[in-house]
């Protein structure tokens, strides 16, 4: 995979997860019933900033849990290279509470998806609503998010690179194609 | 990201990269285990079977509730009711069965080295649930993997195996798997129950318990098998219980966090001490919760992707 276009800047990005911060509170009036549990692996980063965002915003202090759906995809049979099963930790009651789900990146729709089911198993939200930082495009399944940080157009033999702080030493979003690295 | 193994037969050989990354997963399932609903859809449309040729209580309830926690479809075959005691062999049994469109087969039986050769009669992924005095590798993963939860890594920890070693294949998956991963070994037991060429890779072989247990970590106690009474392998009873049995006042000796381990089933009042198997020290019973999520683990990461 090669760079191809810088999509954020990590100014970009923060202004990004700001203006979801605030929709979602256009939303949510009680973040005493809310909830927001990130997916593995950097979506889990991108909910600690918006619910340390919120509870500024209002006030509070709010968890984030996280979430890996692993045990729920689709291609046990038949993926190439064999997921590693991560942490899931939800440290709250999700039961009848309004909840976010967050993503890095929305394309096909089957994470998402596989996310749905593992929440049934954790109990019955109110509300499930879903924020993801960049929407490629591509959908194979009805599904659609509440909150974008950006819409961008893709192909197919793109992909798109999220790298956070936390782990990666830096905030940026990538376009890339398949090519060698210049 | 997965297994370099196809089968589980034992862990002899099995590299730290791979025990690792089945304690990790582990850790993991541990996790849904927690839950209200203590149920992944993951495995949903693959057949186990589980063979045993051995009785067993723990491990194939722990094996098949792995599978039915993984939404995998158990098939229960136990030799008693079976074409077994007509007299049907072993590969004809694996055969008909494969015909029947299994993905994976789970056995134990009496003699070493059966999970083995089943790897030859059938494209199904093997996992060695016991096989004579050969090995009982889950049991191995299930020991390592609460002794990390509890004490925090595997590295430099020095763990004392005291009992029947001789007869234990409990005794031999442990020793192979914890050299692999940095641990010190020390088997103990009466010379008659000690084998005569051990020692793989670093292990210690004592006759005295006071030897054994100076700076242990972990205890792990071994069933003294009473069927063997009688054989002349030791005097009696009660004088093993004196020499190799542990009791509070040999614990009281231990560190403050020592761990006391035993495979079950137990001997109470012969190998262990009812207050010590029930004591702040033991583990025995995070041993049978962690043995679900371990096999969950195994049989997760042998079943996906290209293995399947």
């Amino acid at each position: 995979m090669k760079k191809l276009e810088p999509l954020m800047d990590a100014q970009a990005l923060d202004r990004a997860l700001t203006r979801i911060a605030h929709q979602i509170l256009e939303r949510n009036h009680d973040l005493h019933n809310f909830g927001i549990v990130g997916m593995q692996t950097r979506g889990v980063f991108l909910a600690q900033r918006i619910a340390k965002k919120l509870g500024a915003l209002e006030g509070i202090e709010l968890a984030s849990g996280v979430l890996d759906v692993t045990l729920y995809r689709d291609d046990y049979r038949t993926a190439f290279k064999q997921p590693s099963v991560k942490v899931t930790n939800i440290p709250f009651d999700i039961n009848g509470i309004d909840m976010v789900l967050v993503d890095d990146v929305l394309y096909t729709g089957r994470t998402v998806r596989a996310a749905l089911d593992a929440l049934t198993d954790f109990g019955r939200p109110k509300t499930i609503q879903c924020a993801v930082l960049i929407d490629r495009g591509h959908r194979e399944m009805p599904i659609t998010a509440d909150y974008v940080g950006m819409s961008v157009t893709t192909r197919s033999n793109q992909e798109v690179a999220l790298k956070v702080m936390e782990i990666d030493n830096e905030d940026s979003v990538w376009l890339m194609e398949q090519g060698p690295d210049k | 990201m997965g297994l370099t193994i196809k089968h589980l037969l034992g862990l002899r050989g099995v590299s730290e990269q791979d025990i690792t990354l089945i304690l990790d997963t582990a850790d993991n399932f541990y996790e849904v285990l927690q839950r209200e609903i203590k149920q992944v859809p993951t495995l949903k449309g693959i057949t186990v079977v589980n063979l045993f040729y051995e009785n067993s209580t723990r491990t194939r309830i722990s094996f098949e509730l792995a599978e039915k926690r993984l939404s995998a479809s158990p098939l229960n075959f136990s030799t008693s009711t079976s074409s077994v005691s007509k007299g049907e062999s072993l590969r004809d049994t694996m055969r008909n069965i494969e015909a029947m469109k299994i993905d994976m087969v789970v056995v134990r039986h009496g003699a070493a080295g059966v999970p083995a050769f089943l790897t030859r009669c059938t494209g199904a992924t093997i996992i060695n649930a016991g096989d004579g005095l050969h090995e009982h590798p889950t049991q191995a993963l299930l020991d390592m993997m609460t002794i990390r939860q509890k004490l925090g890594r595997l590295t430099g920890l020095k763990v004392a195996i005291v009992g029947d070693i001789l007869h234990s294949r409990v005794a031999r998956s442990n020793a192979w798997g914890m050299a692999t991963m940095g641990m010190k070994v020390v088997a103990c037991g009466p010379p008659t129950l000690l084998p005569q060429h051990c020692a793989p890779l670093g292990v210690t072989v004592t006759d005295s318990m006071d030897k054994a247990l100076d700076g242990a970590d972990v205890v792990m106690m071994l069933r003294l098998q009473l069927e063997r009474q009688g054989s002349g392998l030791f005097p009696s009873i009660r004088e093993y219980r004196e020499r190799y049995g542990l009791d509070l006042e040999k614990l009281s000796k231990l560190p403050k966090n020592v761990l006391v381990m035993h495979p079950g089933p137990i001997n109470r009042g012969i190998e262990l001490a009812s207050n010590v198997a029930d004591g702040d020290h033991s583990v025995i019973l995070d041993q049978v919760t962690n043995g679900v999520a371990v096999r969950m683990a195994v049989i997760y990461l042998l079943g996906g992707g290209e293995n399947a």
